[in-house]
């Protein structure tokens, strides 16, 4: 027995962080077949480091020990397989102990990096549904339980164990390759891998999600996600630094945007000392990085947008023209009545809310948005007009599962 | 001052539910705390956790069975060495220790000191 030693604390999510590096790691190792296998030995390594650690005091390289035993527990049942091939079952794939040294290899940096991104393609590959993609990606790269997806999405376990099941039958009979692809096929699917870390934190940027851990730690895992494309040489394009770039901007204003009771505080009330300075600054770095090449995407478009919010010491000094000017590029790349929406508001800063209530009124689509009708309500406060407006505040109080929304709602119909 | 071993049985139930790796990582931090309590008091001499597998050896033929390790499948996940003055004092030592937290149980044992019949 030995003493414990005074531990010094492990760092934050660094359970959940290791669990996805190690289950993309065994997976590339073992095969995309036996990803279930996978997660067992690293549910097992991280049980057996939570009986031993207490005891013993936190290694001094907790990575390096995890990794460890979790090389040790595959090469066992590597073994145990293959005593069972002796039996006559062929069926199980032909390692020796000869891979051992491989392993060994899998676990540096550069490589582990590289399992995670190649787990993330497979994640996100286009033959999933988007929320196939965001579960599989929470589920294997980021080590949430299937409990904590199923808080994340508001729904029940059951149906993210569904998802999960047949996301992986999919990937299995569609042959989805463990690669970062190369060459043409790497630009579509990269951008499919970017659109679902960009949906992975808008999920958690929502504000329909009433425990806000859960919807932080999303947060957090696309923009460690994000991060870990931009260390690679195929993926760190333009269009993922502006996605991080992004990212970093909009997660910069967490902690202005609820009060202690989670009431909701809008853009132009917020403490603006409240923003992360320190994501703000990454946010600045990442979108120089981004301007290389001739590349406008998206991404550009709107973390330039954040970009202005973030620099404006007041909502009242906020440069709106600018981020009028980046709206009207962004609807064309992006056309969609949500973006005109968006403009809209933009416009009412820059031309008064008359101009901008004609060109929301001329949208179609977006009926069912509680957004769409919460806007409207704006203009016409703003205009003063407050029979219109209060019929749309309603409207949007009925379309909203959000409590935080019906009561910041609430609010503006009683301010009229 | 006399030695007393606490021996923590899981609840099989609570040990049944996978916990998340967050969740995991949040009931260490609790073994941490209670344990760097008792060595704050020192009153703390050493612990050890089990794994939750084994074998059990039984009677004349010695048989081998995988389980239970005792009656009704419970697991004993781990043992600690503490020193107390008395039986109702090493009990005392055992509030915080996170397994209650799970409906699990501490046996309390006295460790035999042998030079006191010296």
């Amino acid at each position: 027995m030995c003493e414990p030693q005074n531990s010094s604390q492990l760092v934050e999510h660094f359970f959940r962080q290791e669990a996805g590096r190690m289950a993309s790691v065994l997976t590339c190792w073992l095969g995309f077949g036996r990803l279930g296998l996978a997660e067992d030995i690293v549910q097992d390594t991280l049980m057996q480091a939570l009986h031993a650690w207490p005891a013993q005091g936190i290694p001094d390289n907790p990575r390096a020990w995890l990794y460890r035993v979790a090389k040790n527990r595959a090469l066992d049942v590597l073994r145990r397989e293959k005593q069972l091939r002796h039996v006559g079952d062929d069926q199980l794939s032909e390692f020796t102990e000869t891979d051992a040294p491989d392993m060994e290899r899998l676990f540096f940096d550069d490589e582990l990096n590289d399992s995670q991104l190649r787990m993330l393609f497979a994640c996100c590959h286009p033959a999933l549904s988007a929320e196939a993609q965001q579960a599989m990606c929470l589920k294997i790269l980021c080590g949430l339980s299937v409990r904590e997806i199923a808080h994340a999405f508001l729904t029940a376990p059951d149906t993210i164990e569904k998802r999960l099941y047949r996301a992986k039958e999919r990937i299995r009979q569609n042959n989805i390759e463990l690669a970062v692809p190369a060459g043409v096929s790497l630009t579509s699917r990269l951008n499919s891998v970017l659109r679902s870390v960009y949906l992975l934190f808008n999920e958690g940027y929502a504000s329909h999600q009433p425990d806000e851990l859960i919807r932080y730690d999303l947060c957090a895992e696309a923009l460690r996600l994000a991060r870990l494309l931009t260390e690679h040489p195929r993926t760190s394009v333009p269009a993922t630094y502006a996605l991080l770039a992004l990212l970093c901007f909009q997660a910069a204003r967490f902690k202005a945007r609820h009060t202690s009771t989670d009431d909701i505080i809008l853009l132009a009330h917020q403490d603006r000392s409240l923003w992360d300075r320190d994501l703000i600054d990454r946010g600045q770095y990442y979108l120089n990085r981004a301007a290389t090449g001739n590349q406008l995407t998206d991404y550009h478009l709107e973390a330039a947008i954040a970009a202005c919010h973030s620099m404006a010491p007041t909502y009242e000094t906020t440069n709106w023209p600018q981020i009028l000017h980046y709206y009207d590029l962004l609807l064309v790349c992006k056309p969609s009545p949500v973006v005109a929406l968006n403009r809209a508001v933009a416009l009412a800063r820059v031309a008064g809310p008359l101009q901008a209530l004609a060109d929301v009124t001329n949208l179609t689509g977006l009926d069912h948005s509680q957004y769409y009708h919460a806007v409207l309500g704006d203009l016409y406060a703003e205009n003063q007009q407050p029979e219109p407006a209060r019929h749309h505040y309603r409207r949007a109080q009925q379309l909203t599962f959000s409590l935080a929304e019906k009561t910041l709602l609430e609010r503006k119909v009683a301010s009229l | 001052m006399e030695k007393f071993m606490l021996i923590f049985h899981d609840n099989a139930a609570a040990t049944a539910i996978q916990p998340s790796p967050e969740e995991m990582q949040a009931e260490m931090q609790k073994w941490n705390v209670w344990i760097a309590g008792l060595a704050a008091q020192g009153k703390f001499i050493g612990t050890e956790g089990l794994m939750p597998f084994g074998k059990v050896v039984r009677g004349q033929e010695s048989i081998v069975t995988d389980g239970p390790f005792t009656e009704g499948k419970e697991i004993i996940g781990g043992y600690a060495v503490v020193n107390a003055d008395t039986l109702d004092e090493a009990i005392g030592l055992t509030a915080g220790c996170p397994i209650l937290a799970d409906n699990g149980a501490v046996e309390v044992r006295p460790i035999i000191n042998f030079e006191q019949f010296a």
